[in-house]
């Protein structure tokens, strides 16, 4: 972590809730909610990539999303660069989303077929009425210089490229608008793992040319550990731990931090032939009833009374490592 | 250890309106008894199809076994599963040769119930009665961790998670206490923790049954702890063979190498800059002409392009297919010079 971005913050997410009701029924009447983000608090700083891990159905997608106003949240505030998007008018927020863009993870689902490249990474230009006719295929072909596309591309289509080359496509059109904030949805999951080190410097190229802030989502705590500055764990819509990224490995406070980092397998059959791994009993239990006290309490290897009858709190134990466990009073 | 399984120049075809699809090139290996054997490579490159062909599970047409022998048995028992009748391969498939795949979702049927999809491969080759077959379900289901295993039998897929549905489809794997098991990327589709929960699994039944495994999988990661040896596959080939150890200390193919570096590590501290391979795989129907993996190989020479290398001998127990000693020049940036 370097020091230059902590006095600036660009985005701030405070007890953020995204319920998306149940019904059942003629009447649809609604029975209940699945409860996919269950109260939230993070910053992001300008200039750093935030990593949010999780396992599926965690809730760290949903959260990417409502932070882009995509879903409307339950509950909560979002604050980008000082206001709050929860409050704009949908207007305001439209010109808002110049400033923030989204990378989603499959490259096959996330691009119209239709489309000609060129019309995919001139869309965003268009929809913002941003520059001429003339000038949008100027910009579209250096974007696609940009994400290391030859220019003379834009007029094929989606399916005349590979899954890596897809997702450039995706990355020129996330970068079309000039964005200062770019969400991205687990970006490099849907591709061979050769590829996936291209994708993952150029979006760290990126970063460094335009200066952007990610929110990087993921479930490979590898990759986050290589991308990300500081790094948030989430667990059945709460985030449990979040710390630096060497902070966290080094010392991860909460039992589900611990037993996702020792699962994750290491190439090297030395060190795994020594390895110890906390192998965690059961499943994730469903989001729609999600257990009363800590979240985790039904799977923690180390639970206590308190865990099962009440929630702890998401706290500071200095240098901006925060966690939510008994553990840790 | 002797050897159980000796598959010899296996080639697969496709045959489609785009022209030939050579899936598999001419692959030749064997898996011991009680061994597990990974086989590594992205996807498209014939990795699965391989495995496939074994019992002749392609599709045909399109697909078709061109050439090539599946030796499978021991000693007096040995035979070429691409020879023997159709009736005769069944006897093998789920019952001598067990086989997971990878999305549990869809290859569990979704309108019969768990109990009778593990009971069906116990009554057609072990000829158990029905409640026979089901009293060994449920130990079967109790074995790969399932809890209260007895009272689920009657539920169906959907009322399983992820991790449990995989479950099944193990405890359908082991259900004849085959000799070989096949795991086509069994944990591909599931979270980390869960991951972890199945090789846990599957290496301790390995260990109380004995049995061998192929394990297929483009997890480099998952490898390292499981496997015993590991092949590296490229477009068809076989481009890398190796005891695990041998192959993560001294990767000996640029291909290898190349995956080794490109992986993002958990226990690396540093954000270095990945080292990542430039272009993209060939296309099967097209292939170039000399070694498949010339176009993005950075130890390149001439030979490269003309001739496709045949898997060698370059240290014991450790086979390659390159045209270039990758080791005799260290540090690795400078221009190949080793040159067979």
């Amino acid at each position: 972590m370097n020091a230059d971005y902590v006095q600036d913050l660009l985005v701030e997410v405070r007890g953020l809730k995204m319920w998306f009701p149940i019904r059942r029924g003629v009447l649809q009447r609604r029975v209940g909610d699945v409860r996919a983000v269950d109260g939230v608090d993070f910053d992001i700083y300008r200039g750093e990539t935030l990593g949010l891990v999780g396992e599926s159905g965690c809730g760290k997608s949903t959260t990417g999303r409502a932070l882009l106003q995509l879903y409307r949240p339950t509950e909560g505030s979002i604050k980008f660069g000082g206001r709050d998007l929860v409050k704009l008018p949908s207007e305001e927020m439209r010109r808002m989303r110049r400033q923030m863009q989204i990378i989603f993870q499959d490259p096959y689902a996330s691009l119209n077929p239709r489309m000609t490249v060129g019309s995919i990474v001139g869309e965003p230009l268009e929809v913002h009425n941003i520059g001429s006719r003339a000038e949008r295929l100027e910009r579209v072909a250096e974007l696609l210089g940009v994400v290391g596309l030859n220019p003379s591309f834009v007029s094929r289509y989606p399916h005349e490229f590979s899954g890596g080359q897809r997702q450039r496509i995706g990355i020129a059109r996330a970068l079309a608008v000039n964005p200062s904030f770019i969400v991205c949805d687990e970006p490099i999951s849907a591709l061979d793992v050769s590829i996936q080190a291209q994708v993952i410097n150029l979006l760290e190229d990126l970063q460094a040319t335009f200066g952007l802030t990610y929110l990087f989502i993921a479930h490979d705590l590898s990759v986050v550990r290589h991308i990300a500055d500081r790094i948030a764990v989430m667990y059945l819509g709460k985030i449990m731990e979040l710390a630096g990224r060497d902070e966290l490995y080094r010392n991860p406070m909460h039992p589900y931090s611990q037993a996702l980092l020792s699962a994750v397998p290491i190439p090297d059959p030395y060190i795994e032939e020594k390895r110890q791994r906390i192998i965690l009993e059961g499943d994730v239990p469903s989001p729609a009833d999600p257990p009363k006290g800590c979240h985790f309490c039904t799977r923690c290897p180390r639970v206590m009374d308190i865990c099962v009858a009440q929630e702890p709190e998401f706290r500071d134990y200095g240098g901006g490592h925060h966690v939510a466990c008994w553990l840790h009073p | 250890m002797s050897t159980l399984l000796e598959v010899n120049g296996l080639e697969t075809r496709f045959y489609t309106q785009e022209g030939v699809v050579r899936a598999v090139n001419g692959i030749s290996y064997h898996v011991d008894r009680g061994e597990t054997l990974a086989i590594v490579g992205e996807s498209g490159c014939g990795k699965s199809v391989g495995v496939l062909s074994l019992l002749r599970l392609i599709p045909q047409p399109p697909g078709r076994i061109t050439g090539g022998e599946v030796l499978f048995g021991t000693n007096g028992d040995r035979r070429d599963l691409l020879q023997i009748s159709e009736d005769e391969i069944r006897q093998v498939r789920g019952n001598r040769i067990g086989m997971i795949f990878q999305d549990p979702m869809t290859s569990l049927n979704p309108i019969r119930t768990i109990g009778y999809q593990v009971s069906e491969t116990l009554m057609l080759h072990h000829h158990l009665g029905k409640a026979a077959a089901r009293k060994r379900s449920a130990e079967l289901l109790e074995l790969v961790g399932i809890p209260q295993a007895a009272a689920r039998l009657d539920d169906y897929p959907h009322q399983f998670s992820g991790g449990m549905r995989q479950r099944v489809m193990i405890a359908i794997g082991l259900s004849c206490n085959p000799a070989l098991l096949i795991a086509d990327e069994p944990t591909t589709a599931l979270d980390v923790t869960i991951q972890a929960q199945i090789t846990d699994l599957v290496k301790r039944l390995r260990d109380e049954i004995g049995m061998a495994i192929i394990w297929i999988t483009h997890d480099l990661g998952i490898v390292a702890g499981l496997a015993h040896r590991v092949i590296v596959m490229y477009a068809g080939y076989i481009v890398e063979e190796g005891r695990v150890k041998d192959l993560y200390r001294e990767p000996r193919h640029p291909y290898t190498i190349g995956l080794l570096e490109s992986l993002p590590r958990l226990d690396e501290g540093r954000n270095k800059r990945l080292n990542s391979i430039e272009g993209f795989p060939p296309d099967l129907v097209n292939m170039p002409q000399g070694c498949p993996f010339a176009p993005r190989c950075r130890f390149k020479v001439d030979r490269c392009e003309h001739e496709n290398p045949k898997l060698e001998t370059a240290a014991p127990s450790h086979n390659v297919a390159c045209w270039v000693d990758v080791t005799v020049h260290q540090p690795r940036e400078t221009t190949p010079t080793g040159v067979r």
